[in-house]
């Protein structure tokens, strides 16, 4: 006699009412992982899917390996984009709630990863992201004004209010259009790679994807497509824990961590800090390099928190302990940073403060400007006219008839 | 001129495309050494070399998704799903992804690429090989959709489709890869050596797509046809001595409706044959214009033949397959009505 089956069903540790507790979470010490050459066997690498790099440590000091790449100068940089991005998502929040755009998508806890990473990238390389990098645009200073035209869906959208607010469309910086689906972007990073070393030319592609999505069957086929041609592609799973209500465990079952997921692929896999924004640049150039040098893909896992709200159409903490941000062990990007610069001598709460006004200042002026163009639900739209433009080359009879009908 | 089955005229154009461009690659399954199952890809990688021809994972959603990347990036895939039935998976990308990359991006991005699929039945080929899904296609806004049904067309509108600037659904009709088929099963198999079609020019030409073709010219019905269906409609024609007027679509997305309303205005009838199921087919699109466009023309109810609303059967193939019987019957009750 057998005993009865029975199903398991993940569940995080703590809902809303519980202490939360992220004791049984293992961060190695900040330095503890060594840096090995871009060019080692993957097989030789696999345990990097299961520890985690970090550079800086409880003290604000950078250590080991990774660390030691940035200049004085290019760390503030990134502690401006960081906060650029953390104030413009603050403003564009309350535009929401004041109904100059329908919706929004913020990077709270989340600022380091896409920020960091676009500076391992060069012009003519190609991100595919998903709707939590925006700070791809930002720190390549793609103008504030431009984003919340978009944002605002107002007459100087670049997307004419095709698309819903945040899912922008950069092909000069190298930001590909934004779908608003899960995980399609990741095999078209895969193919934009290929393309890349069918043509002989040198740009490489990065991949974005969310612990959710990886559940996806696209997240696979990507793998494979990389793993099979060896495509010159960063692919960069960023795991904020959260998945709208659903936590990480759910998408990520039995296997430990989502890097471990680029093993069964032969693909090295790093998990990375994802809230550290020297070890997120560190671990991002190792990868770009080894695309760059045609040795093939490399995954990586940022472990980060979204400590805010999926969208403005979210409540987390019907979900999760609103104490839950607060001890989440990895910090806050912007904090540690500043700590960072502090330690170092280069920085002072004194000119945080100021800088913070600072990007507060710069994220209203380019509001204001976009405001003029109109919002959401003004009159200077993008007409219904622009609504029948662009669905081809060239507009064909059957959509010419409807646009006559629509007296537009 | 040469002859060509409509197997060699698609590897034709394939072959002239990537001769002419470099930007144009080709693959899928089986598509590279051995050269596909149907063998439409057949020496392409000997003579464009492994960059230009291979063979991808059993993935079609990788297969599109990594094309629409490609396309992103400046090259034209022609990109083959075995089956149109294996096209699935790959329906998102179609869908929400390929279809509206220029729309999104206000054209910051585009997306030329064209997917080739074998479609219908005729071979035995059950329920997951025999499938004609241009509906799921047609209703989608940014795709344009293509059916050829003999080697001249099949190779003309196969570069014009992979010369376009937007993603082409390329379906070809399996049954007639090496012949026409009307429909006669019982009678004896020809090739595309006789047939008119079956000679197509040698290098580079184009049949615009979004175009139909009079195959027949007729006074007293028009049957709107597309694919294999043209051949079991020239049949039913024949067998029936009714003067149908045939036209082949060849394009569904964009449909050519000035084609379409000339002739049924001037014959006051239509048919409308398809082989895929009927509910929400196409046809349901075709009956709906003509009566919008020709209603005061008609002199009979618009008729449909289509598979029937069941999955493709294996043993029943010629049970489901609307024939030239089939055909002939709703010709003749057209023209009684």
């Amino acid at each position: 006699m057998s005993s009865p089956l029975s199903l398991f069903v993940p569940e995080p540790e703590v809902r809303p009412g519980g202490v939360p507790d992220f004791t049984n979470v293992h961060i190695a010490p900040a330095g503890e992982v060594g840096r090995p050459p871009v060019d080692i066997d993957p097989s030789e690498i696999r345990d990097m899917a299961f520890s985690i790099i970090r550079v800086l440590n409880r003290d604000g000091e950078a250590a080991g390996p990774w660390a030691g790449l940035l200049s004085d100068e290019q760390l503030i940089e990134g502690l401006h984009h960081m906060m650029l991005l953390r104030a413009l998502d603050a403003r564009m929040i309350i535009a929401q709630r004041q109904g100059k755009t329908s919706f929004y998508i913020q990077h709270l806890g989340e600022e380091a990863v896409s920020t960091a990473f676009r500076k391992v990238l060069k012009k003519g390389d190609m991100n595919f992201p998903t709707y939590r990098q925006a700070g791809l645009l930002i720190a390549e200073d793609y103008p504030l004004e431009a984003m919340i035209n978009q944002i605002y869906a107002n007459s100087e959208d670049p997307l004419k209010g095709r698309q819903l607010p945040t899912l922008y469309s950069v092909r000069e910086q190298g930001f590909f259009t934004l779908s608003g689906n899960l995980a399609t972007q990741f095999p078209q990073a895969v193919g934009w790679a290929m393309a890349s070393a069918i043509k002989g030319e040198t740009n490489i592609a990065a991949g974005w994807i969310g612990d959710g999505s990886t559940a996806e069957s696209d997240f696979h086929a990507a793998l494979v497509f990389a793993s099979t041609f060896k495509a010159p592609v960063v692919l960069n799973v960023v795991n904020n824990q959260w998945a709208i209500s659903t936590f990480q465990g759910i998408a990520r079952g039995g296997v430990g961590t989502f890097a471990a997921r680029g093993l069964g692929y032969g693909i090295p896999s790093l998990r990375v800090d994802g809230n550290d924004y020297l070890a997120v640049h560190a671990v991002g150039l190792w990868a770009a390099e080894r695309a760059r040098r045609n040795l093939g893909p490399t995954l990586i896992e940022y472990v980060t928190y979204r400590a805010g709200a999926h969208s403005t159409s979210d409540d987390p903490s019907a979900y999760r302990p609103k104490e839950e941000s607060a001890a989440w062990p990895l910090g806050d990007p912007v904090i540690r940073l500043k700590a960072h610069l502090i330690a170092k001598g280069v920085w002072s709460e004194s000119r945080h403060v100021q800088l913070e006004a600072e990007m507060l200042d710069t994220v209203i002026a380019a509001q204001k400007a976009a405001e003029a163009n109109g919002t959401m639900h003004s009159d200077n739209r993008p007409s219904a006219r622009d609504m029948f433009e662009g669905v081809y080359a060239e507009m064909p009879p059957h959509l010419r008839r409807q646009r006559q009908e629509s007296g537009v | 001129m040469t002859r060509m089955t409509m197997i060699q005229a698609i590897r034709d154009g394939m072959d002239v495309a990537m001769g002419r461009d470099d930007s144009v690659v080709v693959y899928g399954e089986d598509v590279g050494y051995f050269g596909g199952v149907f063998r439409a890809t057949q020496g392409l990688q000997e003579k464009y070399g492994r960059n230009r021809c291979f063979d991808a994972p059993i993935s079609e959603s990788g297969i599109v998704g990594t094309a629409i990347g490609m396309a992103a990036n400046g090259m034209r895939p022609c990109v083959e799903i075995q089956f149109a039935d294996y096209m699935y998976p790959a329906y998102d990308q179609i869908t929400q992804e390929a279809a509206r990359i220029r729309y999104r991006s206000n054209a910051d991005f585009t997306c030329p690429m064209v997917i080739r699929m074998p479609t219908g039945g005729g071979i035995f080929g059950g329920q997951t090989h025999s499938q004609s899904p241009e509906a799921l296609f047609t209703h989608v806004a940014g795709l344009k959709v293509v059916v050829p049904c003999n080697p001249y067309d099949a190779k003309g509108l196969l570069i014009a489709a992979i010369e376009d600037p937007d993603p082409v659904i390329f379906l070809e009709p399996k049954r007639l890869y090496n012949g026409p088929f009307d429909g006669h099963y019982e009678r004896p198999v020809t090739g595309w050596g006789k047939h008119s079609d079956g000679e197509v020019p040698e290098g580079h030409f184009t049949v615009p797509l979004g175009q139909a073709k009079v195959k027949r010219e007729g006074r007293d019905v028009t049957v709107l046809a597309y694919g294999t269906m043209v051949h079991v409609a020239l049949a039913a024609a024949e067998d029936t001595g009714i003067d149908a007027e045939v036209i082949d679509l060849r394009t569904l997305l964009p449909y050519d409706l000035d084609a379409i309303t000339a002739s049924v205005c001037k014959t006051g009838r239509c048919v409308i044959v398809h082989e895929a199921t009927l509910t929400s087919g196409f046809g349901a699109e075709l009956a709906a214009l003509v009566a919008e466009h020709c209603f005061y023309h008609l002199e009979a109810p618009i008729r449909r033949v289509a598979g029937w609303d069941t999955p493709y059967p294996h043993a029943q193939e010629w049970d489901y397959f609307p024939g030239p019987a089939r055909v002939g019957a709703a010709l003749t009750q057209t023209m009684e009505a």
